[in-house]
């Protein structure tokens, strides 16, 4: 396997609330490479979104971080805020869902990518903002020269989310973190955002974490895949083996929930997420799981290696539940 | 779709709804009129779904709202059951209504959060002044949703999405109605939780034989659970007709987009397929193209797109489609 740009080990979150402790995260690990796309796929709740913002040191002081998160061999949990502040928008840099609340919209979009370019580089303003409209073109964004000097109001749904990974991309980061970066907009405008998604990962080699709820987006343009659950990896691996065969009863689960051509009735998850003030003891999943024995709810499950993937489920190898084909 | 047999429950013809946007420029007042809805008809049979697919803009809400005259149509005419509902009174509505109810998007603005999850239930037989205890009619729509009756007593707060959800059909069903509309009813939910709303759906049409306007962007869940589908594109239909066809054979080239463009949650599907990639946005309903809307994204338009506006017409796969050069 290529060596990590970004790699997390046992990255933990709680948040404090006034009804206790809300575990978000739970010991998740991520590797991703010059790149590649690895998807991250889960529900509302399953700290997909927190566990990125806690490593781009995004979280408000409520919560409390602790693990290891290392992008290019630099530690960022208890980094100097100094430090992390010099890393982010440079070496990492992070693509909302929604993209009017990440621009401002008093300035023109142009003096907006400047003003990224310049807070990370000593760069004239006049080559920073033909650099800006360089971005915009590389974005797909038609008359760039004109449109950078347009306020965000100016500009459609779809073309406002090109402009935010333009400024996302402005100082050539190494991980490109975009959450939920398509759930707004309309499907035909999201193939083209992920489009574009693929051109900057292709001709840039940025390594790029698409978290979304979506397994179609995922099986369109992810590499590799990480399935979470209440805070926890349940499983990962290439994207071709865990659409072909999912080892874990929530990924298959997942999977049979979503209508599909040909098949008559859907099978959802019974029951509904635990809740995170007091998470299940066992694998999080086990409430809800049809394959749910007693050891299944005795310790917290981790990843182990199972045909190709890794897998939290501890019946994997006995129950071989596989995908929607088998 | 159904013209030639039986009277269809619902009939909705040329059905026209402008909004008028006042924007002030400077002191000047100017009016402009957003075309929400342009010359929308179709029928839907008793006991069947029609599917309302399209993105944002295309009017698909603003139909579904004026099938129960929520919204007052600018022009057109809706039957219901045999009778015009635009020339009815508000009084004559009233008792129509209990014949049609909508379920909508948000499960968690459609339901008072101070009052308990019964009362809400029961209130639309206390508007339709329907007497007696309600109790055991609350009992039994809970049943039918799959939730248990002493969830009466609860408050909207102490349920997940899925299950306000299902108390908000519950009460759409209170009134035995023969036709709901459902406007977006399951994207607010998780996947595996969605599944469970949508076999529901299903589940009640077999039971109690009523019709539902599906409205929704997910093409994947429209085309599980419609019979019919209409394609809407910037106020219009672009397409409509069985869902097999449409699906299978997509006539407009607008159809045939948007079905490339849904991710399908299989890799191997994914990576050999042709995509067809739209260039922009939709257009503004304020001033929509002239002749067909879709033109300024279409890669087939030619000056007749532009001139002539296409008719909805009927092709051999079965479908009705507004095209000059279909598929």
């Amino acid at each position: 396997m290529a060596e990590s740009v970004l790699s997390i080990r046992d990255l933990r979150v709680t948040f404090q609330t006034q009804m206790g402790e809300l575990c978000a995260v739970r010991g998740v690990d991520v590797d991703i490479a010059a790149g590649e796309i690895l998807g991250v796929v889960g529900e509302s709740g399953s700290g997909k979104s927190v566990s990125f913002l806690a490593a781009m040191g995004l979280l408000p002081a409520t919560a409390t971080v602790t693990g290891s998160v290392m992008l290019d061999g630099v530690e960022l949990i208890g980094a100097k805020k100094k430090l992390v502040r010099s890393i982010r928008g440079r070496l990492m840099s992070m693509v909302f869902q929604d993209p009017l609340s990440a621009l401002n919209p008093v300035h023109r979009v142009g003096d907006q990518i400047v003003e990224m370019i310049q807070s990370h580089q000593k760069i004239d303003e006049t080559k920073a903002f033909a650099r800006a409209v360089e971005l915009l073109e590389i974005v797909g964004i038609p008359q760039p020269d004109e449109r950078a000097k347009q306020y965000p109001h100016e500009f459609s749904g779809g073309m406002r989310q090109r402009v935010v990974i333009a400024m996302a991309i402005a100082n050539n980061p190494k991980v490109l973190i975009a959450d939920e970066p398509t759930t707004a907009l309309d499907v035909t405008v999201q193939a083209q955002i992920l489009e574009v998604i693929q051109r900057v990962q292709q001709s840039f080699g940025t390594a790029v974490v698409l978290i979304t709820h979506d397994l179609g987006v995922i099986a369109r343009v992810a590499d590799s895949v990480n399935v979470m659950y209440a805070g926890r990896n349940v499983e990962s691996g290439s994207v071709q083996d865990l659409f072909d065969h999912p080892s874990h009863p929530y990924t298959r689960g997942l999977l049979s929930s979503l209508p599909q051509e040909g098949i008559e009735r859907l099978i959802p998850i019974a029951g509904f997420p635990p809740n995170m003030l007091a998470p299940p003891p066992g694998c999080g999943f086990a409430p809800r799981c049809p394959h749910v024995i007693q050891s299944c709810n005795a310790s917290l499950p981790s990843l182990v290696p199972f045909e190709g993937l890794m897998t939290s489920c501890i019946r994997a190898d006995e129950l071989r539940i596989g995908g929607l084909r088998s | 779709m159904n013209m030639q047999s039986q009277a269809p429950l619902l009939s909705v013809q040329n059905l026209v709804k402008n909004f008028e946007l006042r924007a002030s420029k400077g002191l000047r007042k100017s009016k402009r009129i957003v075309q929400a809805v342009s010359d929308v008809s179709f029928n839907v049979s008793t006991g069947k779904t029609l599917g309302i697919v399209g993105e944002s803009g295309s009017g698909k809400t603003t139909v579904g709202r004026s099938i129960l005259q929520l919204i007052t149509p600018t022009s057109g005419r809706i039957f219901f059951d045999g009778q015009d509902l635009t020339e009815l009174s508000f009084e004559e509505l009233r008792v129509v209504r209990r014949q049609m109810q909508i379920v909508f998007q948000d499960p968690f603005a459609s339901l008072d959060p101070k009052m308990t999850v019964g009362t809400s239930i029961s209130e639309p037989l206390v508007v339709q002044g329907i007497s007696g205890d309600h109790q055991d009619r609350v009992a039994e729509l809970l049943d039918l949703v799959g939730l248990a009756p002493d969830h009466a007593r609860r408050f909207p707060h102490e349920f997940s999405g899925g299950q306000r959800q299902r108390v908000g059909i519950a009460r759409a069903l209170a009134l035995d109605p023969k036709l709901i509309v459902l406007d977006e009813p399951v994207s607010a939910l998780d996947v595996s939780i969605q599944a469970g709303v949508v076999n529901l759906f299903g589940d009640l049409q077999k039971r109690l034989g009523m019709s539902f306007v599906f409205i929704a962007h997910d093409l994947s869940v429209v085309r599980h659970i419609a019979d019919d589908v209409a394609v809407m594109y910037l106020g219009k239909i672009v397409e409509i007709g069985n869902k097999n066809a449409v699906y299978n054979n997509p006539s407009h080239p607008y159809t045939k987009a948007l079905l490339s463009a849904v991710p399908l949650p299989d890799p191997k599907v994914e990576r050999l397929r042709h995509r067809i990639m739209l260039e922009g946005d939709v257009p503004s309903p304020v001033n929509p193209p002239t002749g067909c809307r879709f033109r300024t994204r279409c890669w087939k338009a030619t000056e007749l797109c532009a001139q002539t506006e296409p008719e909805l017409v009927a092709r051999a796969t079965g479908q009705q489609s507004a095209c000059h050069f279909p598929e």
